[in-house]
Order: structure tokens, then C-alpha cells, then sequence
């Protein structure tokens, strides 16, 4: 049996110091017993001859130097999965708090999962309809992709991420093979239960595996939290070919407990006070997406984050944005005018795209389609700019037409209804009655075959 | 046992301390720990040792066994490189992928070259040869395209006192013997090691005079690279950084590519390698991955082997240069590699300068662009490496350190450009922000080689570009409407610059690639329609809306769509109908 350490050195913030534990290892995960009876997870992050760091997950309220027991438990932190986990409810590091008990698992596995081989990796090609139009004819989303949405306070992107779980069409035979992990990360307890309750309402509860850390439980089980769901992503992807819709909110809030943590361990910062291994430690997070070679299912993430201040160069959507396969970004404005879901064309992507759509996969003009609207709507911002000074009356006849062009596209293709679930076909059709709009030299990003075939002013 | 042990005394992250270990040297690679993870000793502190180790460390524990190997971080060079994929320490995937399935576990070093493959080897040398340092000794086809010349060491010298005849071998059978002045019998064979962090020598360095091809019209005309030389591509997230990369790696004239995702997402991986194992070359008809290496360190591979990957991208490089090839790197992306610097640096508690980028960074950027050149080798074939390292800013800021540090060590900048990005203007490299030191070293080559007016031509298009740039500034306040024909007439001729020759669409199977004679022959229409319609609104006074209603304009924007890169004939056929139009 292992040995127990009496005590603690120090205490700051969720670390302890502990005295040298032989036989322990880097990561390992220990438990702290407090003389109350109570029972703490903690994590080894610092190890040497002399002294031991653990980062406490509950914190360390209540502690004292002499008041713990510690144990080690002589492995990483494994959360025990079977196929029982799906409709099940979970606290941030895996336990459920569902009150149905705990889950019989037939398998445990590492929450920091390992590296995926490239070369083992499938390149996702195949197009999920999300019956969106911006999402689907701008930036379409790809199984095995990550896309996250960069949204503000106060925006609809929980609307839409939900719309998105709803409307997805992402297994091939009618959702049987399609499971959805959603996992909370310092959310507030009314997004936490519109989730829920949205599941509910669409059925999709039972093929559902939620992890909730809300705003106001412990710091240090953040960072476990997208762990845990992507762990069991993995598991239900891999392990039982299942299409996987991860829906991980909100970056935001996970990104400042990595910060909090950081600081209380003194580390260096780099822009904005975050660690400089931010990068590496959302690539961590993020690459956990894709498909494998040899294996049927597939994950697919939708992270959300809340831009600070809308600012779209702070460093989490900053970084975001260069690890994931594209983005969605939502905009204020336009949620100013009504247009749902408010998403802001031009820094939109989709990175995966280009390989998805187009000739036997979507429909041969998608791809000219999708890039002369955004050419066009490009143009209509810096009309809208020179109009702003000069005013619209002035301006010469194409002019005008582009910025009717772009009143129409706002309203019609981006908004559309909180339900309504539009074919791929119906968004392409719309495209093509919004750039019969534009004079046919205007098109310049089509070819005269596909105008030819489509065009009608 | 062999070497001597010593033992773990503190972890922390990816940096692991051992005490009382006196004889590890610093740069030498260790196995730490029971599952002998590789690792580096990156400093010596009193009785400490510090070694930074290059997979993750969970579960090591204290106390565990560290073994030095008293050599340097090295990697293999030999035949069977080119066409694989490898980690940033140079292990094969494929091979990792063979014992440990689609997820990559820790303490595998499987063989970087397959050791058993038998290699057809054509010997050129004899008994009794003087061998100078990179001697070729005998050849191997490596690949449809590449021949590996079998080289002795470059820090090898002597007489050839053994030598097998020409036939079947493997990279573990010795090929010769040479005999060093001071009566060493060094053994050679297919395979040698050289360490990562150390150039490979050369004879003399040689000055720039060759640009390097790309089918790029943007870098080709304005801002072209020399083979030999450095560039950087920075650009906020969605500019195109890997796009431009990918389109380089295809279409370039080196003869060997080596493209090293740094910390870089691992789909794009699977990409590069599936589209270049499909991919034909269309000057030697063979597949693209007959011609390129790849090294992979995805961003969530361990953040030492990102540190480590583009000195063994380069290492690999100057390999094959001093075989006298023309090797171009592709490293996408520098600031990974940065950032990884900063992690290792914040472990090791060193007083941080810029944004917590350790005070080093200059040097170890300047370093790295510096093994770049073109050079006569030590065996007297010339050869050069070429770098394109891409720059991730953070939010897209270039005065961040990373992009000012890299400025001051590349010759040629290309920049990306956000508004271009967004409105879909592929590359999206900024021609008033970029620039290219090397035109003026390449003048020469373009006037003998393309055409003698080919810098003239180019300075119109630099100088076209830049009154349009003075003229939206008036434009924004005032509408274009107001301006004077004339000046309506440049905006014109510089949006056909702009959508018909800068813009270049990598999908469409004319514009992906396009040589430089149809390049010369585009600008020089595009010109020649510009003087043209100059003509008719200076003197003739023609309003330039009755030029724009021929759809003259439009065609010539379509140009690169409809002239395929062989009917370079057909600009003729477009200059003729510029002459026929009448007013």
C-alpha cells in the first residue's frame, strides 16, 4: 500500500506544497483527506527530491498545514466510460451528479489522451448539413472539423450552437450513429440549463453526454472539464464508430482558469498575463478532433468563445483561430438589425471547405457561388463607407445595385428563421436569386458556363 | 553496463533535473526515465543538470535512471528519407503508426531510415582514392527523381584503403574504409549521423543570382525569392499563410522540398501528404512526394520536439545540398517555434525580454535563416537551401517580436494582408506592404533569361500600383465619380492588376501554376492595353465608359483563365483585338 504524507509546506491559491512522496509520478493524480472527513482530488505539477507541488481541484479552502492526509494514487487522472454514458450528467472532472449512480465502465481511459498520428489521419471531406445558410453556402462545416464561434456577450451563439446539434445531419444513416458531448466550462448556471433543457426538448438527451462545471465551481476542475469530454468523444468515436458533435462552452472562461492557475504558480506571462503555452495547451484541447484511417466514426467540435470586448485580436480567439480549421463569427451589429443568426460574413471561414463542397459532394457551382458573394458583399462594405461620406444618392447605378444586393443578402440568405431548416439546394437558390441582383459582368469570380446555367436577372 | 547513470531529481513540464551528474556535456542527448524517453541537456547549474526532454513526462518519477549517449541531438541521413513523414526529432511515423495504431505513444525510436532495404549502389570511387570531406563515393536511386550520393562525412578525411564493388547493399553494411592522416579507419556507409544544431560545412558561399521559380505570379514578378535565399510569409490566422506554403512546396523549381508543419494543426499534414502523393510534377511527369520530405510536430505534439524540428528540417536540407541539389524548406510555422523557445525558456525561470520571449530569440532566428545559401560544396558541386518560414503574428500585430526579429534576418517579406483575405483576394500577399531585396541580384537573370524590358515592365506595375493606392485615399472621401478620366483610367488598369494578374486562383487548373513566359506575356498585355487606352482618353478624348462598355477590361481580368500556360500565342491574338476596337 502506498504511503500517506501528514501535512502540507505551504499553501497559495490551489497549490500545495507537499513533502517528497516517493514513488510518485509526474501528473499523477493524489487524493488530500481533510481531518473533517472531506475528500479532495489534486494533481501532481511539480515533483522533485525535495518537495512535491499539487494543484488542488476542489481548492484549498480549509486547509491548513496540519490538517490533511495525502494519498497517491499511483496513476493520471482516468475517467471509467462504457456506453452507459450516454444521457448521463457529469461534474467537470467525470463524476456524475445525476443522482443515477455511478457508471459501470468496461474501459478507463487517460483524460490527456495522446497525440493522434498524422498519418493515421483521415482528411474530412465529407459536408455536414447544418441547414444554416451561412453556414452551410459560406462556411461549411466538414465532419472531423473543428469550427469554433467567436461571439460577444449578449449574442445568440448558444441559439445557434443549438440549432447547429439540432438540424446537423451528420451520420449517414439518420442519426443512429450520432452522439452529442456537450461540456460546460464555467458557464452560468442558466446557459448550463438552456442546454439541458434544449436537449430534452428534442430528444436528444439519450444520445446526449453532458459535463457541467458552472461559473461558480472550482477553478482547477476547468481544465479538466473539455478533457474529460473529449476523452469521451474519443471513446465513443473510436471505440464504437460514432459520428461526435462536441460542443465546448465557453473557451473564454476555460482560457482564464488556465490563467489563474498559471499566476498562482508564478509562471512568466506573455500577452495579456496568459502563459505563454496557451498555444499548446488549446492545441491540445482542439486537436482532438478529426477521423481516424480504419475507423467509422468521427469528431467534430464546435468550440465557444466570447471575444473580451469584441475584440477579435485578444489572445484567446487569437489563438483559437490559429489552431482551429476555420471560424464563425458572429456580429453585433447585425444582431442589432434582427438579421438571426447574426454571423459576420467576411472573417467568417471555413479552412475545410475547398475539399467539401463542389461536384459530388454538394453541387457543382457551390464553390464559384460561395466566393463571388463573398467578393460582392466585400464590395458592398466599402460602398457602404463611401456612401457613409459622400451619401447614397450619389453614387453611380452599380453602385446602388450592390448596396440593395447587400440589404437583400443580410436579410435573406443570413437571416433566416431560430427553426428553420434549409436544404442545401434552398440556400443555393437563394445565392443565385440575390446575384441575379448584380449586373452579369459584376460576376467575376464565375465562369460563363456556370452563369450560363444559373444566372437570372 | 556501459555508460554512466544518473538520476532523476525534479520534473517540471517537459524539463527534467538530475544532480551529481558531472560528465553530461551540454547539447547531449539523454534517455530519461525507465521507458527511455530521448531527451537534450540544455544547461548545467553547479550539481544540476537540466534536460529538456522531447515527449510528454507524465507519469516519470523521481529517482528514475539517465542515460547519456555523449553525442549531440543527431539525426540519420541516408536513402529512403525523402518521400516519408517524420516527427521532430526525425522518427518515421509510418513506423509508429505500425507499433503503436492511430495514437502516438511515448519511447518509441524506431530506425529513421529502413535499415533493412536493399538499395541498388553504383560505386564510383576505388581502392587507394585520396577522399576529401563529402567525397562521393557511389550513387543510389533514391527516388524517380532524386540520386543519393553516397558521401563520406564532412568531417572525414583520407585514403579509400577499402572499397566494396557496385551491387545490392543495406544501410547497415559498411561500403568503405578510409584511412585519416592520423591512422584512423573510419567506416563508411549509406548512412551517416551529423547533429541538428550544427551547419554542415561548405567550401565558399556563392552570390544570389538565380531566382527561384514558383508559378507565382505575385512573387515571380514582384517580389520574386532567390534560390538560396529567405523569406518570410507573416499574416493573421485565415490570410493564407499554409495556402501560399502548399502552393510553393508544389510549384517551385528546387528540386527537393522539405516542408516542416511546426506546431501547425495535423489535418494539414494529412493533406500535404495525400494531395503530393496524387500529385504529378509537370516538368519530370512523377509524383510530388517523390520530391519532398515531410516533418510533422502538430501542435499538440510535445512542445521540445516542435523546439527541435526545423534544426533537423534544416539538417536534412544542407544533406541533400551538399549532393548539389537545390533544396527549398518550407517551415510553417516560425512563431510555433518561438513560442516553443518561450515555454522551455519560462520552465528554465530565464529573465524574459520581449513578451516573455526569451532575450536569445534574435539569435537563434538569425541562426537558423543563416544556414540558408547558396554555396560550393566541400566535393565541388554547387548547391543551394532556400527558406520560406511562415510568421504566425498574434493578432495579426507585425510589430510583435517575433515578425520584427524575422524581418531583420530574411531578404524578402512577404505579407499577408487581412481585407485582401476577406474579400477571397488569394494570395493575399500585400504588394504595398511587401518587399524582395533579391531584384535587384536577379535583374541580370530576368533580363537574359525572360526578357530584356522585365524589370521596366515590372517597375510600371510597382508604380501603377502605388498612384492607385494615392488615389483611394481620394476616392474614400470624395467617390471616384470626380475624378479626371485619366486618373479613372489608372484605378481601371490597376483593378485588372489587381483581379487579373495578382490574384491567382490555386483550384483552377490554368492559374495554379503559371511560367514565367506567360507571366512576362500577361503583364506586358495588361500594359499594352493600358498605353492603349491611355491614347484614346488623352488625345482622342474618349470617356474610359465607353472603353469599359467593349468588355475589354473584363477580358482582359479573364485572361488568366482563358489562355492556357501553352497558347502563349493567344496574347497576340488579344493585343490584335485591342487595336481593332474603334470608337
Amino acid at each position: 500500500m502506498n504511503k500517506q504524507y501528514m501535512g502540507l509546506r505551504d499553501i497559495s491559491g490551489a497549490l500545495a506544497v507537499i513533502e517528497p512522496m516517493e514513488n510518485a509520478s509526474y501528473d499523477e493524480i493524489v487524493e488530500v483527506k481533510l481531518r473533517d472527513g472531506e475528500e479532495r482530488l489534486a494533481r501532481i505539477v511539480e515533483l522533485t527530491e525535495d518537495y512535491a507541488v499539487v494543484q488542488v481541484f476542489e481548492g484549498t479552502k480549509g486547509m491548513s498545514l496540519e490538517n490533511t492526509i495525502t494519498l497517491p494514487t499511483g496513476k493520471p487522472l482516468m475517467l471509467p466510460l462504457s456506453k452507459e454514458i450516454m444521457g448521463r450528467m457529469f461534474d467537470g472532472c467525470g463524476r456524475p451528479i445525476d443522482g443515477l449512480g455511478p457508471v459501470y465502465s468496461d474501459q478507463e481511459m487517460d483524460i490527456n489522451g495522446k497525440p493522434m498520428n498524422p498519418v493515421s489521419r483521415e482528411y474530412p471531406r465529407s459536408f455536414i448539413q447544418t441547414g444554416i445558410s451561412a453556414i452551410d453556402g459560406l462556411t461549411t462545416l466538414i465532419r472531423g472539423q473543428k469550427l469554433p464561434i467567436f461571439s460577444g456577450s449578449g449574442l445568440p451563439h448558444d441559439q445557434l450552437a443549438m440549432q447547429i446539434a439540432t438540424q446537423a445531419k451528420i451520420a449517414d444513416d439518420e442519426g443512429k450513429n450520432f452522439g452529442i458531448v456537450f461540456a460546460a466550462m464555467g458557464v452560468k448556471y442558466d446557459v448550463a440549463n438552456y442546454f439541458i433543457k434544449s436537449f430534452e426538448k428534442t430528444g436528444a438527451i439519450g444520445r446526449s453526454v453532458i459535463f457541467i462545471n458552472t461559473s461558480s465551481d472550482p477553478v482547477v476542475e476547468r481544465i479538466l472539464t473539455p478533457r474529460c469530454a473529449l476523452t469521451a468523444a474519443e471513446y465513443l468515436a473510436f471505440e464504437h464508430n460514432m459520428h461526435v458533435l462536441v460542443i465546448l462552452t465557453d473557451i473564454t472562461s476555460y482560457c482564464e482558469a488556465v490563467r489563474e492557475i498559471s499566476s498562482s504558480k508564478q509562471e512568466i506571462p506573455s500577452r495579456k498575463g496568459y502563459p505563454g503555452y496557451l498555444y499548446s495547451d488549446l492545441a491540445s484541447l482542439y486537436e482532438r478532433a478529426g477521423m481516424l484511417k480504419g475507423k467509422e466514426g468521427s469528431i467534430t467540435q464546435i468550440p465557444i468563445l466570447t471575444m473580451p470586448n469584441d475584440d477579435i485580436t485578444h489572445p484567446i480567439p487569437d489563438l483559437t483561430g490559429y489552431i482551429t480549421e476555420g471560424q464563425i463569427v458572429l456580429d453585433r451589429v447585425l444582431s442589432q438589425k434582427d438579421v438571426y443568426p447574426p454571423v459576420s460574413v467576411l472573417p467568417s471561414l471555413s479552412r475545410l471547405m475547398k475539399d467539401g463542397i463542389g461536384e459530388g459532394f454538394t453541387r457543382e457551382d457551390h464553390p464559384e457561388v460561395s466566393n463571388q458573394l463573398f467578393a460582392a458583399y466585400a464590395k458592398v462594405q466599402d460602398i457602404r463607407a463611401l456612401a457613409s461620406v459622400i451619401g447614397e444618392d450619389e453614387l453611380s447605378e452599380t453602385d446602388k445595385l450592390y448596396i440593395a444586393f447587400g440589404k437583400a443578402f443580410e436579410k435573406e440568405f443570413i437571416g433566416q428563421g431560430r427553426e428553420e431548416n434549409r436544404e442545401m439546394t434552398l440556400t443555393l437558390e437563394i445565392a443565385w436569386r440575390l446575384l441575379g441582383m448584380l449586373p452579369v459582368e459584376e460576376l467575376d469570380r464565375i465562369s460563363p458556363d456556370t452563369i450560363r446555367k444559373y444566372y437570372k436577372q | 553496463m556501459s555508460a554512466k547513470q544518473a538520476f532523476i531529481y525534479g520534473i517540471n513540464g517537459p524539463v527534467v533535473t538530475v544532480k551529481n551528474a558531472p560528465w553530461l556535456q551540454m547539447l547531449e542527448m539523454v534517455y530519461v526515465g525507465t521507458e527511455r524517453l530521448i531527451g537534450e541537456v540544455i544547461a548545467v547549474h553547479g550539481d544540476k543538470t537540466v534536460i529538456q526532454v522531447y515527449e510528454e513526462t507524465t507519469g516519470l518519477k523521481i529517482g528514475e535512471p539517465v542515460e547519456g549517449t555523449g553525442a549531440p541531438m543527431s539525426v540519420t541521413l541516408g536513402p529512403g528519407l525523402i518521400g516519408d513523414i517524420f516527427d521532430g526529432i526525425e522518427r518515421p511515423l509510418k513506423q509508429i503508426e505500425n507499433s503503436s495504431g492511430g495514437f502516438i505513444s511515448r519511447g518509441l525510436m524506431p530506425d529513421a531510415v529502413d535499415m533493412d532495404k536493399k538499395w541498388e549502389v553504383k560505386i564510383t570511387a576505388k581502392e587507394g582514392d585520396a577522399v576529401m570531406p563529402c567525397s562521393i563515393i557511389g550513387e543510389v536511386t533514391e527516388t524517380s527523381l532524386i540520386v543519393n550520393k553516397v558521401m563520406v562525412p564532412p568531417d572525414v578525411e583520407g585514403v579509400i584503403t577499402k572499397i566494396v564493388p557496385s551491387g545490392t547493399y543495406t544501410c547497415r553494411d559498411i561500403l568503405a574504409t578510409v584511412r585519416t592522416k592520423n591512422g584512423q579507419e573510419i567506416p563508411i556507409q549509406l548512412i551517416q549521423k551529423w547533429p541538428i544544431r550544427k551547419a554542415r560545412p561548405y567550401q565558399t558561399r556563392e552570390t544570389i543570382s538565380k531566382p527561384l521559380i514558383t508559378g507565382q505570379r505575385v512573387i515571380d514578378v514582384l517580389f520574386p525569392l532567390a534560390k538560396g535565399g529567405t523569406a518570410a510569409i507573416p499574416g493573421g490566422f485565415g490570410t493564407g499563410k499554409t495556402m501560399t506554403q502548399h502552393q510553393l512546396a508544389k510549384w517551385s523549381d528546387a528540386e527537393i522540398i522539405i516542408y516542416i508543419g511546426c506546431g501547425e494543426r495535423g489535418n494539414e499534414m494529412t493533406q500535404v501528404l495525400e494531395e503530393f502523393t496524387g500529385l504529378i510534377d509537370p516538368k519530370s511527369n512523377q509524383p510530388l512526394m517523390n520530391r519532398t520530405l515531410l516533418i510533422a510536430n502538430t501542435s499538440n505534439m510535445p512542445v521540445a520536439a516542435r523546439e527541435a524540428s526545423i534544426y533537423t528540417g534544416i539538417t536534412i536540407a544542407e544533406y541533400y545540398r551538399d549532393m548539389g541539389y537545390h533544396v527549398a524548406i518550407m517551415a510553417d510555422s516560425t512563431s510555433r517555434w518561438a513560442e516553443a523557445l518561450r515555454e522551455i525558456s519560462g520552465r528554465l525561470e530565464e529573465m524574459p525580454a520581449e513578451e516573455g520571449f526569451p532575450a536569445y530569440l534574435p539569435s537563434r532566428l538569425s541562426e537558423f535563416y543563416e544556414r540558408a545559401g547558396y554555396v560550393t560544396n566541400l566535393n565541388g558541386t554547387v548547391g543551394s537551401v532556400s527558406i520560406i518560414g511562415a510568421v504566425s503574428p498574434q493578432g495579426g500585430d507585425f510589430s510583435e517580436p517575433v515578425t520584427q526579429n524575422t524581418k531583420r534576418f530574411i531578404r524578402c517579406f512577404w505579407g499577408l494582408d487581412k481585407a485582401l483575405a476577406y474579400a477571397r483576394h488569394y494570395p493575399a500577399i500585400n504588394w504595398l506592404g511587401s518587399y524582395s531585396e533579391y531584384v535587384d541580384d536577379l535583374a541580370q537573370w530576368y533580363e537574359e533569361n525572360v526578357a530584356p524590358d522585365f524589370i521596366e515592365k515590372r517597375a510600371d506595375v510597382v508604380r501603377i500600383l502605388q498612384e492607385e493606392s494615392g488615389l483611394m485615399d481620394i476616392v474614400k472621401l470624395i467617390g471616384a465619380d470626380v475624378l479626371p478620366e485619366d486618373q479613372k483610367l489608372t484605378l481601371e488598369i490597376a483593378r485588372v492588376i489587381r483581379v487579373g494578374f495578382l490574384q491567382q486562383n490555386a483550384y483552377h487548373q490554368n492559374d495554379t501554376y503559371v511560367p514565367l513566359d506567360k507571366q512576362y506575356k500577361m503583364l506586358t498585355t495588361i500594359l499594352y492595353l493600358y498605353d492603349k487606352c491611355k491614347k484614346w482618353v488623352n488625345e482622342d478624348a474618349i470617356p474610359l465608359s465607353q472603353i469599359s462598355k467593349t468588355g475589354i477590361f473584363a477580358d482582359a481580368v479573364k485572361m488568366k483563365y482563358d489562355i492556357a500556360n501553352n497558347e502563349t500565342e493567344k496574347f497576340d491574338q488579344f493585343k490584335e483585338k485591342i487595336d481593332a476596337l474603334t470608337f
